[in-house]
Parts: C-alpha cells; sequence; structure tokens
C-alpha cells in the first residue's frame, strides 16, 4: 500500500474543496485518486494483480465456451440440475453475511477499536456479493436474457419466486454497503466528518440486511417439497451459524495481511472479537449438524436417502463421501483450536483454525448441501454429479475476481482512511 | 522509491515510466479480454439475433407479433436444421380441463409411450430424451427407492410392475411458483407451459418439481432432418433453443385439435386414458368415479392431474 508515493498535487486542491467547492467537481476527482490508488504498488502487488487477472481471464474463455457450447460442458444434468456455482454462490452468501459480525460490535457495541477496521468487513460483503451475482450468472443457461430478471424490464415474479426475493435482498446488500463505505471513503477523501444521518441509518438496515440474505438463501432451498434432503426448518438457522464463523475466520486473516503489508494499524481486540464470535459460532454450528444427522438417521426411511449418499453412500455410489469427510474432520478439528484459550496469542492455532473451518464449511455448505438434495432423484433414480473442468475453471475466475476486487477496495479504502491520501502536496 | 523516472515518448511527450507501463498493461488486459470472450461472439452471431434478444414475454403478444415470431422460427428451423415445418398457436380449449390416468394393471412397461414422445416432441437425438421414464417396480411396495428405469430385458417381468411418469400436470405446479420469470404457467385446461423464448435457463423450476418432470437442453437439439415432426406448437413441440427448460405439454398441439397425446396412441396395451375432466360422459371421467385411483405423492400437496390405478 504506497498510496503516498505517487501521490499528486492533490492534497492542495483537496484543502481547497474543504470550503464547499462543488460535487460535481471533487467526486471525479474522488474517483481519479480512487483509480490511481488502486493500479499502484509495489512489485509483490503487481503479481499478485497480474496472476489474479490470468486466472479471471481462463475463467471468462471457460464461461464463454460454455454459452457457446451449452451447459452440456459442464457435469451437471437432468438429475443434478445444480452444481459448483450454487455450491459457491450459497457459501459466498455467507460469507458476505458474515462480514456483519464486525458491524454489530462496531456501531451496536460502540466498540471503537472494530470501528476503525470495520470497513474491511464491509468491503468483503461488497466483493462477497459481487462474486455471487457472478456465480448465479454463470449458473444460467440463457444469460443473455438477464434483463428478465430486471422489475419493471422483465416479468418479476414477485412475490412467489424465492429467487425474485434473493435478487432483490443480493442487489440491496450490495447498494447499502457500497452506499456506506463508498460515503465514508468521499467524506474522508474531503477531510470532513462523516454525517451520521448519511450513514448510521444505513448500517443498521445492513445489519437486519445481512440476516435476510442468507435467509432468503436458505428459503430457495429448504421450501422444496419435494427434496426432502433441504426441506427442514433447521436450514437457515444453520446458514447463519456457519456464515458467522467463515466471514470472520476470513477476515481474521485478512485483518493479519493488512497489517503485514500496509503498515495500517490492526490492533489485537478486533481479531478477539472476532475470534470470540467465531467460536460460539462454529459450536452453534456443529450442534445443528449432529440435530440434523440425528433426525435423519435414527428416523431412517426414505428420507434418509441424501443423508445416506452424502455420509456414507448409496447402492455403491460414494461420489461425496470423501468430501463430507473431509468437511467433518476440518469442522471439528477447527471447533478444537478455536476452543484453545488465549488462542489469539497462538497465531498458529489461531490461523490454522481459521482455515479448515472456512474450507470445511465451503465444503459442507457448498457440494455437501447442494449436491446431495438431487440424489437420489425424485425418481429414486442415483445419478452421481462431479464438476467439470469448465466449472472448475469459471469458479476459480471468480474466486480471482472477487480477490481482485477486494484487494483494490482494501487498498483505496486503506490509502484514504490512514489520511495517506491528503499526506503529500 | 522514486518512482517517478520518466520516458519521451512522440507526441504525447514526457511520461512517467510507470504511466507507460500501466497503459501498456491496461491495453493487453483489455485485448486478453476480448479474445477470452471470443467464443460468445460466435455464439451470438450464429445462434441468436437482436429479434430474438428483444423478444416479449408469450402473454405480452399482439395476434401479429406471435405470426412474426412464428414465421421467424419456421425460417430458423429451415435454415438450421433443413426442413419446412408449421408452427400453430394453439389456445387452451373453452370449457376442457385435461386429465390423463393409467392403468398400472395392464401396462407391461415396454417404453413404447417414451419413444413415441421422443419422436413426436422432437426430441434431443443425441440424449434420447422423452417427458416419460418407466419405473419398473416390485410387487408388493410403492416405494420408487426400490424401483429401476434402467432395466434391460423382456417384459414384463414376473412380479414386477411397470410406472411411466410423466409431468402430472399439478393444481397447484411448484414449478410455476418458483419460476423468477414466470416464464412457465398453467393454462386454463390445464396444461402447464413453458416460454421457450422467455425462459432464462436459471433450473430453479427443476430442483422444484418433484416428479422429474422437467428437462433441459445442456446443448443445442439435434434431430436429422427427416425425423422432425413438421406439426409444431408455439408452446409445445417446436424445436427448442439451447439453454432453456422443457417439458411434457400433454401435446397440445395434438390434444387441443381434439387427437389423443402421441404416448397414448402408443400404448399397445390400452393403458392410457385421456380426456376432458369436466365432461361427464368421458372416459377419464368414468375411470376417476368408478376406480380407485391414486397420485404421486399425494402428501406434497400439488394435486396432480395425472392419475394412476389398478384395474383388479
Amino acid at each position: 500500500m504506497n498510496g503516498n508515493e505517487t501521490m499528486s498535487n492533490h492534497a492542495a486542491d483537496v484543502a481547497g474543496e474543504r470550503e464547499q467547492v462543488g460535487h460535481l467537481k471533487s467526486y471525479p476527482r474522488f474517483l481519479m485518486r480512487a483509480l490511481s490508488i488502486a493500479t499502484d504498488g509495489s512489485w509483490m502487488f503487481y503479481v499478485w494483480m497480474i496472476s489474479l487477472t490470468g486466472i479471471t481471464l481462463v475463467g471468462a474463455n471457460a464461461w464463454a465456451v460454455q454459452v457457446r457450447d451449452g451447459m452440456g460442458v459442464t457435469g451437471m444434468s437432468d438429475h443434478v440440475s445444480w452444481g459448483l456455482y450454487i455450491a459457491n454462490f450459497t457459501f459466498l452468501v455467507g460469507v458476505a453475511a458474515g462480514a456483519v459480525m464486525m458491524v454489530i460490535p462496531a456501531y451496536l457495541y460502540r466498540d471503537k477499536a472494530m470501528h476503525d477496521v470495520v470497513i474491511v468487513g464491509e468491503l468483503l460483503a461488497v466483493a462477497a456479493i459481487v462474486m455471487c451475482l457472478l456465480f448465479v450468472t454463470v449458473d444460467l443457461g440463457r444469460p443473455d436474457r438477464f434483463w428478465h430478471l430486471i422489475p419493471g424490464l422483465g416479468r418479476f415474479n414477485w412475490p412467489m419466486s424465492m429467487l425474485t426475493w434473493d435478487v432483490i435482498v443480493l442487489n440491496g446488500y450490495l447498494l447499502i454497503n457500497l452506499h456506506i463505505v463508498g460515503y465514508l471513503l468521499y467524506m474522508r477523501y474531503l477531510g470532513r466528518t462523516p454525517n451520521p444521518r448519511w450513514y448510521v441509518p444505513f448500517v443498521f438496515l445492513s445489519i437486519v440486511w445481512a440476516v435476510s440474505i442468507h435467509t432468503v438463501t436458505a428459503f430457495l432451498y429448504c421450501g422444496l417439497g419435494g427434496r426432502p434432503f433441504w426441506n427442514t426448518a433447521l436450514l437457515a438457522p444453520r446458514f447463519l451459524a456457519s456464515a458467522f464463523v467463515a466471514g470472520p475466520a476470513f477476515i481474521i486473516i485478512t485483518l493479519q495481511l493488512i497489517k503485514r503489508y500496509s503498515g495500517f494499524h490492526v490492533g489485537d481486540k478486533p481479531i478477539q472479537t472476532l475470534v470470540n464470535i467465531a467460536r460460539v459460532a462454529i459450536c452453534a454450528s456443529l450442534v445443528m449438524l449432529t440435530s440434523e444427522i440425528f433426525t435423519e438417521f435414527y428416523t431412517g426411511g426414505a428420507h434418509t436417502a441424501s443423508a445416506q449418499y452424502l455420509y456414507f453412500g448409496l447402492h455403491g455410489n460414494t461420489g461425496l463421501v470423501g468430501w463430507i469427510w473431509v468437511s467433518i474432520i476440518l469442522t471439528v478439528v477447527a471447533t478444537v483450536l478455536f476452543l484453545r484459550p488465549r488462542i489469539i496469542q497462538h497465531r498458529v492455532t489461531m490461523n490454522l483454525a481459521c482455515v479448515l473451518a472456512f474450507v470445511g464449511l465451503w465444503i459442507e455448505k457448498g457440494m455437501g448441501l447442494i449436491v446431495p438434495g438431487f440424489i437420489p432423484s425424485t425418481l429414486h433414480e442415483i445419478v452421481e454429479y462431479l464438476p467439470s473442468m469448465v466449472e472448475w475453471k469459471v469458479t476459480a475466475g471468480i474466486w480471482a475476481l472477487g480477490l481482485m476486487i477486494y484487494t483494490v477496495a482494501l487498498k483505496i479504502g486503506i490509502a484514504i482512511f490512514s489520511g495517506r491520501s491528503l499526506e503529500r502536496g | 522509491m522514486s518512482s517517478e523516472k520518466s520516458i519521451r515518448l512522440p507526441v504525447i511527450g514526457e511520461v512517467s515510466r510507470r504511466t507507460v507501463m500501466k497503459t501498456l498493461g491496461a491495453t493487453l488486459g483489455v485485448a486478453a479480454f476480448a479474445k477470452a470472450m471470443a467464443p460468445i461472439a460466435e455464439w451470438a452471431g450464429s445462434e441468436t439475433s437482436m429479434d430474438d434478444f428483444l423478444q416479449k414475454h408469450y402473454k405480452e403478444l399482439t395476434a401479429e407479433d406471435k405470426s412474426l415470431l412464428m414465421t421467424r422460427l419456421a425460417d430458423d428451423t429451415r435454415e438450421k436444421y433443413g426442413r419446412e415445418v408449421t408452427i400453430k398457436d394453439h389456445k387452451p380449449l373453452a370449457n376442457t380441463k385435461f386429465g390423463y390416468a393409467l392403468n398400472l394393471s395392464i401396462c407391461i412397461g415396454c417404453r413404447k409411450c417414451s419413444e413415441a414422445c421422443h419422436i413426436e416432441n422432437n426430441h434431443d437425438r443425441v440424449t434420447k430424451n422423452s417427458y416419460i421414464r418407466v419405473l419398473e417396480m416390485s410387487k408388493g411396495s410403492m416405494d420408487m427407492e426400490k424401483g429401476r428405469v434402467d432395466y434391460v430385458h423382456a417384459v414384463p417381468k414376473k412380479d414386477k410392475f411397470y410406472m411411466p411418469v410423466q409431468c402430472q400436470q399439478c393444481e397447484h405446479p411448484p414449478c410455476v411458483d418458483v419460476c423468477p420469470v414466470e416464464a412457465t404457467w398453467k393454462q386454463e385446461d390445464g396444461v402447464v407451459v413453458v416460454d421457450y423464448n422467455w425462459c432464462i435457463g436459471c433450473r430453479y423450476c427443476e430442483a422444484a418439481c418433484p416428479y422429474h418432470a422437467r428437462r433441459f437442453n445442456w446443448k443445442k437439439p439435434e434431430v436429422p432432418k427427416d425425423e422432425i415432426n413438421p406439426n409444431q406448437g408455439l408452446l409445445s413441440n417446436r424445436i427448442r433453443p439451447q439453454g432453456v427448460v422443457e417439458k411434457c405439454t400433454f401435446c397440445l398441439h395434438r390434444t387441443r385439435e381434439g387427437r389423443m397425446p402421441a404416448c397414448l396412441e402408443a400404448c399397445p396395451t390400452g393403458a392410457r386414458v385421456f380426456g376432458n375432466l369436466l365432461d361427464p360422459e368421458s372416459e377419464i371421467r368414468y375411470v376417476i368415479d368408478n376406480k380407485r385411483v391414486f397420485v404421486l405423492k399425494e402428501e406434497l400437496g400439488t394435486k396432480p392431474q395425472f392419475f394412476y390405478f389398478f384395474d383388479e
């Protein structure tokens, strides 16, 4: 983060702008400044961004091939009609919602230390939602018809279709967070104190909204009577609990990286708070998982078939067994590690716990939740699913693009927040 | 770091080396992106058009719009499949509610219905698609878990019975509820249809259907010119585009012209009964009034209009 290096002579202008120069002039200048910060950095920054660009391009090409040749190039079928894309979508909605675990302490509990770094969470929400929207888009058979989903332009089946609710809450969450961070950064850039009237109500709205995005996403699945594996009231609470692990876990790692590479002050206190949240949430998540597994297997009968397939295999088909046991082991180990007293002093343990939990939940909520909903099919046929190379490429591409967005957003955010964009001149 | 090393360029003059590198990088990036996305341009050029992109929803079309659309679709079929076809927009019949019943006592599991559907509805030949799946069930159990669709032996087999399953044309169709863009709906005579020019291909309906009745066009359907059924319905058996969902329509292009569905005509044992539920004299009403009929997955509350019964 070298915001001051290439600082041009804007600072003098900025000082002038404090005296009421029109936003028409200062806002484009703010955007130019942001662009300049976003494209300037160390060698490592360039290597990182160029690598991500490369992966994104590979993904973009794979998607273009998929549009041209049809979704037959994926591993999906009429039996397993959603796969890796929707799995990643579901997980990332959780990551976006999990970011709210910084907002709540910062604004509801007036945690000063958290307040100083809360933008890291808000920007993560933005990047994760962009990834979610991309994952849904690449799953469409006719992306050229996306405009049918735009209220007013197309035909929006609201309120019946839960997917229309998801369109509303996801885009709404994106806009709310963009407004909050955009407003705060712009005010900081101008050197003004942000007016609470213009952002605090939105912050509180974003808290409720964060819960709604993951609840609605769970309702997509749990409202389907024909899919007993998903048709459980526990799905939304489970989604939320695991979201409040995955989001904080990602942020804990990010905060340390920021501290190392930008010199931005990140105290231990926000990390401690996030660890406290994650360790409670991961226990809650495990309790609910246990409850789900008990209900499935103790009751038995035909409704257990999907769970049977997932955990132990069904009639010799064991495609997901490896995945889910890896997930269970990772999650359980992460839980034990998170419970270590004074974990924050043991960085290796803490970071390991974060990584294991993140990967474990990515499997559980992705492949472990979406795919078994389709196996066996509604006529009880067993057709297995394995993502194709095209799906892996597209998925990697979207993750790379998301990381690029997050990197750039953090770079701009930190440069402006630490006041370094104003230092020289 | 003093990064302001500069270069002199013709025309532009003095610029920082970093700016030059950035501009170069951005240009390369844009070029690479254009190259990566080239397959989409290929597809858009040959498989879709501006008319297709701007096509309105079926329900918003005037009679004139519809005839333009049907002409365009017929032209497309001529151009891409080399076959002259007639596409009509079959409206639901007045005072009609279609119902279907299937006699499990006499179905022998020959899959003639499934094959007839394949031909009638211009299904993709590569995937051998059909709207009907026939389950071979063990006597003594109605549990589909114990059924199989992939049997390969002479039928009927002792101790087995056979249960063909297709779209149940539910009274409360979950597939219609979940569609985010109203691309699928239930018409007055009970048939659930799909607007192939409006579907975005999200496949939520496929996830919602409890009867595995829906199919997605994973690739552009392949049908040899001579095998194409030229009598086509706009909302039924006309050749579907890539990337959209399709389903059984009770052969509305036949049944709304007073004929029987192709699957019924193909059945060698007469196990299938089709007709107007609102007509008290119809055979379907006789079956429902006099046989002990049942529907699949009644507990889900979907209220299928497809009934099963045993004869004895």
